[in-house]
């Protein structure tokens, strides 16, 4: 087990460096110079060299890369050219936030997923199967910040039972396990839940159904095992990619929050996305993708490592 | 098998006069490096020292259990895997080399695979496959058709039935046909035929072992016949190879080697093989077991584990292929004489 | 020269060169060909057909919308915003600028199926050449390929296509070019792994021997038999496509102003999910109607291509 996740690791280096060079190649693909968004039009010439080496603009790519690096691999993000303030600061505030909502979308999902997964599998061709996969074309079908608007409009807008945006009644910006802040976490939770719920629903439906039709399930029933005895394998051969797709659905959530994060004004790394883009805040920009990007490889790394050590069927060599 | 005189001229290509070896194998090696577990290096030896020539004319055939080196030695014929030493010399010319490089050599040799149905691209009609080489070859699209079409009737399947048809909508003899007919399609002198009936149910096969008499016949071919199963060799074959764990433990004309053998393995391998007459059955041992790994073969004789003649001296000595009769070789200590084998002949005696 | 057995195979050899191993001869049915075989179980498939004639009909209007919309979609009447529904003059209502919104939506069919095919069209042909590439010539050339196709991989794809499209700029070709990079090394992955499979299958070998050079056997041989597969799961991609692209301009990275596009109108609707929510919600059903087309038309013809071969 020790060598596989050395293994893993040593594959995975590569795959990390590779995301770090193209967040840094990311800024160089603007248009433009990166601190012309900051800087008065009439900025003298020196001005813009001062800047320029405030910055370590002025070296070339390859040492601008190498030094961005040995910062990045201390901790250090740089400084957001908007505010002034670290960007590693800024970004993790946002991830707390983004992470909360994406960990409660996706237990949403995880649950309702394997829920309809499982009666679809036991009951297949039922009205409860086909239900289940419109389910989940609809979860893959929708635009989630549409369905997020709908949400907005049915439940805050008519019903006013939900707040329509917002992390919290105070609109500070903070999440908190409160009951005023669980009020503003539902509608973009369940919006968010709907793509994880459609695609778990689809993977246990198939796992379920493939278990059941297999020869051991038989043999287990033909020594007299009741159902319930029979459920917990089926439960126990499952839970291995189901948790896995779980996992990578985290990553996904997490990754494309910005969407659905626009819509309800939640405080998260979408939102810092957002006014990075519209500010060519770079820094900041970079800065975020790289956490989220660096979180989504060490999500993919430890989702490899657990299934393999929850399934025996997966060659550990 | 004598060329049939009213051919055309089967010749016509010929560089190096009758007596000249068509294709002329000496010295060749494949290892395939595999890695264990625990990281250690080690190596296949797949085809580990073959020497053997074919004659003009004549068909080869090569036999030997699974994992014996004779599907390895087929691909390393028509250079679809590289080899690691060792020369291929066709008709005198070095193959590779710029007087023959595998361009030109692969417009002289063809190959007909086992699998009928893998062989054929599934997504092109019979009448394209056949086509494909010619076509890549400078022929003109029309001509190249025209030359699939009478293939095709060539090999027994009528064209207008035939040619626009997908490799799912026909039966496996159909198939192995037709890959026959793309082998041809380039008009090569020499074909290697690697397990192309072994597939096929007994009468069906009767009928393409015919046909491939047929063909050569009336093109002038050159056969090399790999199978496992000895009826079959027999029947089509002028000389026999015998391979055993990538190395040749007999060579010789086919009722030599398969009525007297001379080789143990080979008498062996006789011996495993069904036969439908009680006076032909033999006594012999039969072989025990599978063969030895060739990752890490036994020293000196390969076959000494599993031969019922083996002594001392055949896990310390690598028997060389040692001429004991008219254009008969055997690799096996108690036929080479001064060996130090007790069964070995007398050096007076085969001098 | 003959031996027992088969001696008595050659008995039962009639006629050595009348094709005597045609199995009693069905009858004969005319080739159709591996995608006339889909196409013919396809048309059979209401739930595939369907979604097709529904794709068919939105790519209609959109192609003929300038001649049919009802109203001009750009003129707008502040006297007249945000009509509900069923209004005489505005059938599905207006937007807040006051222009026809089923003009609007008609028209915007053109921006939001451009945006959201074209990356996954051109990711296709890229990402298609990427993978036979990689797959069919292996060794040191898969590795490079498909490692920096993995680092793509690592980014979870609406980020990507945010980064990118972030990065680059607002825009409509910004848009595109940000997701088609999305999209390139998923169908890549897909045909590489396609191709490798097919690339030690016997008849590449047989077409090695023929003396083709491997561009010839990836077009003519590999080709034909790769790009099935590949083109389903490019279709797949389209409803994810579509799903992004107007999210782009959603957040205001893709179509700029005053040009209809859903993702857009959804967004500038945002503000009237107060006074009149059904209007603002209508893009997104449009989006998302097409999205969930083409998710039936993939899934049917995926299903279709599921043939014993």
């Amino acid at each position: 087990m020790l060598i596989y996740i050395l293994k893993r690791l040593v594959y995975v280096t590569p795959v990390a460096f590779g995301v770090s060079l193209v967040c840094f190649l990311l800024v160089h693909l603007a248009p433009g110079d990166a601190l012309s968004a900051v800087l008065p039009a009439d900025a003298t010439q020196e001005t813009i060299n001062e800047m320029k080496a405030a910055y370590g603009f002025d070296k070339p790519l390859p040492v601008q890369y190498l030094i961005w690096l040995w910062h990045v691999l201390h901790g250090d993000l740089g400084t957001s050219i908007a505010t002034g303030r670290p960007v590693l600061g800024e970004v993790t505030r946002a991830d707390i936030n983004s992470l909360i909502l994406a960990s409660v979308a996706t237990v949403i999902g995880f649950t309702f997923g394997t829920l309809f997964g499982f009666v679809a599998g036991y009951h297949r061709n039922s009205v409860a199967d086909r239900a289940a996969s419109a389910l989940s074309v609809f979860g893959v079908s929708v635009p989630h910040y549409w369905l997020g608007m709908v949400l907005v409009i049915v439940f805050s807008a008519t019903l006013g039972w939900l707040p329509p945006t917002g992390a919290g009644p105070d609109g500070s910006g903070n999440w908190r396990p409160d009951f005023d802040h669980l009020r503003y976490l539902i509608l973009p939770a369940v919006t968010m839940s709907v793509i994880p719920t459609g695609i778990i629903a689809r993977t246990v439906r198939a796992l379920v159904a493939d278990i059941l039709a297999q020869d051991f399930v038989e043999a287990l029933r033909a020594k007299g095992m009741d159902e319930f005895g029979v459920f917990k394998h089926v439960v126990r051969n499952a839970a291995p990619t189901a948790l896995a797709i779980m996992g990578l659905q985290l990553g996904y959530l997490l990754g494309g929050s910005i969407l659905v994060e626009t819509v309800f004004a939640w405080p998260g790394t979408g939102f810092l996305l957002n006014a990075a883009i519209f500010q060519r805040d770079l820094p900041l920009l970079q800065g975020s993708i790289l956490v989220l990007a660096m979180f989504f490889v060490v999500l993919n790394l430890l989702v490899d490592v657990m299934q393999t050590a929850l399934d025996p069927r997966i060659e550990r060599a | 098998m004598s060329v049939i005189p009213s051919a055309p001229d089967p010749f016509a290509r010929d560089r190096g006069g009758p007596a000249q070896p068509l294709l002329s194998v000496s010295g060749l090696y494949k290892h395939f490096p595999v890695r264990k577990a625990g990281g250690k290096k080690q190596v296949v030896r797949a085809v580990d020292g073959v020497d053997f020539d074919v004659l003009k004319g004549e068909t080869l055939g090569i036999v030997g259990e699974s994992g014996c080196g004779k599907s390895t030695t087929a691909k390393l014929l028509m250079g679809l895997i590289e080899r690691d030493s060792g020369s291929l010399l066709y008709d005198g010319q070095a193959v590779g080399e710029r007087v023959m490089p595998w361009r030109s050599y692969r417009r002289q040799v063809q190959m007909v695979f086992q699998d009928s149905y893998a062989s054929l691209n599934p997504r092109m009609t019979v009448e394209q496959s056949i086509a494909f080489g010619p076509k890549v070859n400078g022929v003109s699209g029309r001509e190249a058709v025209e030359r699939a079409r009478a293939l095709l009737a060539r090999v027994g399947l009528e064209p207008k039935r035939f040619a626009g048809r997908y490799p799912h909508e026909i039966s496996g003899g159909q198939r192995q046909r037709v890959n026959i007919a793309r082998s041809l399609a380039l008009e090569p002198r020499l074909v290697l035929l690697d397990e192309a009936v072994s597939a096929l149910d007994k009468s069906v096969e009767a009928q393409v072992l015919n046909l491939l008499l047929d063909l050569k016949a009336e093109f002038g071919l050159t056969y090399i016949f790999i199978s496992h199963d000895l009826n079959v060799v027999r029947f089509i074959s002028d000389r026999v190879m015998v391979m055993y764990l990538g190395r040749v433990s007999e060579i010789g004309p086919s009722d030599t080697v398969l009525d007297a053998p001379a080789h143990p393995y080979t008498e062996a391998l006789l011996a495993s093989m069904p036969s439908l007459d009680p006076d032909n059955r033999t006594q012999a041992a039969l072989l025990q077991g599978d063969p030895p790994n060739p990752i890490d073969p036994p020293s000196g004789c390969r076959f000494h584990p599993r031969c019922t003649l083996a002594e001392p001296i055949c896990s310390e000595k690598e028997p060389p292929l040692d001429t004991v009769g008219p254009l008969h070789r055997v690799s096996c200590l108690a036929r080479q004489p001064g060996s130090g084998h007790s069964a070995a002949p007398a050096r007076a005696l085969a001098a | 020269m003959t031996a027992p057995i088969t001696a008595a195979s050659m008995a039962l050899d009639g006629g050595v060169l009348s094709a005597g191993d045609t199995a009693p001869e069905a009858a004969f049915v005319p080739s159709r060909g591996f995608w006339g075989h889909v196409g013919h179980r396809l048309v059979r498939d209401p739930v595939a057909m369907g979604a097709g004639a529904l794709i068919l009909l939105v790519v209609l209007i959109a192609i003929l919308a300038p001649w049919i919309t009802p109203m001009d979609p750009y003129k707008g009447s502040m006297l007249r915003r945000l009509k509900h529904v069923g209004d005489a003059t505005y059938w599905l209502g207006s937007d807040e600028l006051g222009r026809d919104m089923i003009s609007r939506l008609m028209l915007g069919a053109r921006l939001s199926l451009f945006i959201g095919v074209t990356p996954v069209l051109i990711a296709f042909v890229i990402g298609s050449a990427i993978g036979i590439l990689a797959g069919y010539v292996g060794g040191w050339l898969n590795t490079i390929l498909m490692r920096t196709i993995d680092v793509f991989f690592a980014f979870p794809s609406v980020l990507l296509a945010i980064a990118l499209s972030g990065a680059l700029g607002a825009g409509i070709f910004n848009s595109i070019v940000s997701l088609t990079c999305v999209f390139v090394p998923q169908i890549a992955r897909v045909a590489e792994s396609v191709t490798t499979g097919i690339r030690k299958r016997d008849y590449i070998d047989a077409a090695k021997l023929s003396g083709a050079s491997p561009l010839t056997i990836m077009r003519v041989q590999v080709l034909g038999n790769v790009v099935g597969p590949i083109f389903v799961y490019a279709t797949s991609l389209i409803s994810v496509s579509m799903i992004l692209a107007s999210g782009l301009s959603f957040l205001g990275l893709g179509v700029r102003p005053p040009e209809p596009e859903w993702g857009l109108m959804l967004n500038t609707l945002r503000t009237a999910i107060y006074a009149n929510p059904v209007v603002a919600a209508l893009p997104g059903v449009c989006i998302f109607i097409v999205s969930i087309a083409f998710n039936l038309f993939s899934d049917g013809l995926r299903a279709a291509m599921e043939i014993r071969q």
